[in-house]
């Protein structure tokens, strides 16, 4: 039999979305619990998979033996607050599956998780299928571990921006005079 | 190289790129190695995570403490006279002047050929009397 995988991509950024999901409610069983989750998709449409894709994880409810309830986006609440976020994650590497805590400094929580997604990729060589968010949380500074996190709590924070490419420079293929990188 | 423009909270900064290109804003905040949060109310600039390399640092700063409010910029980029400061500056008029260039008609440009065409010549000849002179004085 042919299957076909749909695997869930970080398309652009990611989206936050509570999804709430159940089983179906039989004769025997008229209010099943309720679970919750938080998704972070590109759309509604790979949320509602992921959160299957969960639900099956971790309980034995599937799309075809349960309903969902409420999906809705999530935007932040403060938008324009820097927050420092910690993700707990589970992903798996070519020769097996590992946890990792890693922390981001990113003014919406989605944006974080997306960071999160690319940063993987790009260190690990991960893909988003294999990576499965379990827990996001906004911590308080303090409670940061990542230096590369902590350094930016300094409220007198101060930096050059040394060796500056212009990106304008590339535009044109002859140029009268060597470009400057300074400032 | 001595540093001289820094990222730093209140730093008046000229947005290169994006929906906002062409205005002014401060950071007010650092996010990270390449992202700001900026904030520019006096030339509509909403406050935002920019990237750096979207923005221009100049030589402005104004005295605001880290996340400021809307109206705590305003009050300081008026004391600091930021507008006033950055229309005199080279950086404000070489932009007017490149905006002035991209919107001549073509009649415009067939003028601007002959002024220059005069001016040059004005400036050639002076240049062959001065020499002339010199030679003359050997």
């Amino acid at each position: 039999t042919l299957r076909v995988y749909t695997i869930m991509k970080a398309k652009g950024d990611l989206k936050e979305f509570k999804v709430i999901g159940r089983r179906f409610p039989t004769e025997k069983n008229k209010n099943p619990t309720l679970y919750r989750m938080r998704i972070f998709a590109p759309d509604e449409v790979a949320a509602k998979s992921r959160f299957w894709y969960f639900m099956k994880k971790l309980r034995k409810i599937k799309k075809t033996n349960g309903q969902l309830v409420y999906i809705a986006e999530i935007t932040d609440k403060h938008p324009t607050r820097i927050k420092n976020i910690g993700i707990w994650l589970r992903y798996d590497s070519r020769s097996g599956t590992h946890n990792m805590y890693r922390e981001y400094r990113d003014i919406t929580v989605a944006g974080a998780v997306t960071q999160c997604y690319r940063d993987m990729a790009a260190r690990h060589r991960a893909r988003t299928s294999t990576i499965q968010i379990i827990k996001v949380e906004c911590i308080p500074a303090k409670k940061c571990r990542r230096p590369h996190v902590i350094q930016f709590h300094n409220s007198k924070i101060r930096f050059p921006l040394p060796h500056r490419v212009c990106r304008g420079h590339f535009k044109k293929i002859f140029a009268p005079r060597r470009p400057t990188a300074f400032q | 190289m001595v540093f001289t423009r820094f990222v730093e909270i209140g730093r008046v900064a000229y947005i290169m790129e994006g929906p906002d290109a062409g205005k002014l804003c401060v950071i007010i905040d650092v996010i990270d190695q390449k992202k700001a949060l900026v904030h520019g109310p006096v030339h509509g600039v909403q406050r935002q995570g920019l990237q750096f390399q979207r923005l221009s640092l100049l030589d402005y700063k104004i005295k605001i403490p880290r996340s400021a409010r809307e109206k705590t910029i305003r009050k300081a980029w008026e004391k600091a006279e930021v507008d006033k400061k950055w229309e005199g500056s080279g950086f404000y008029k070489r932009i007017q002047l490149r905006k002035k260039r991209a919107s001549l008609s073509d009649f415009d440009r067939f003028k601007v050929k002959n002024l220059k065409y005069q001016r040059n010549r004005i400036i050639r000849g002076k240049v062959k009397q001065i020499k002339r002179e010199q030679q003359q004085k050997k």
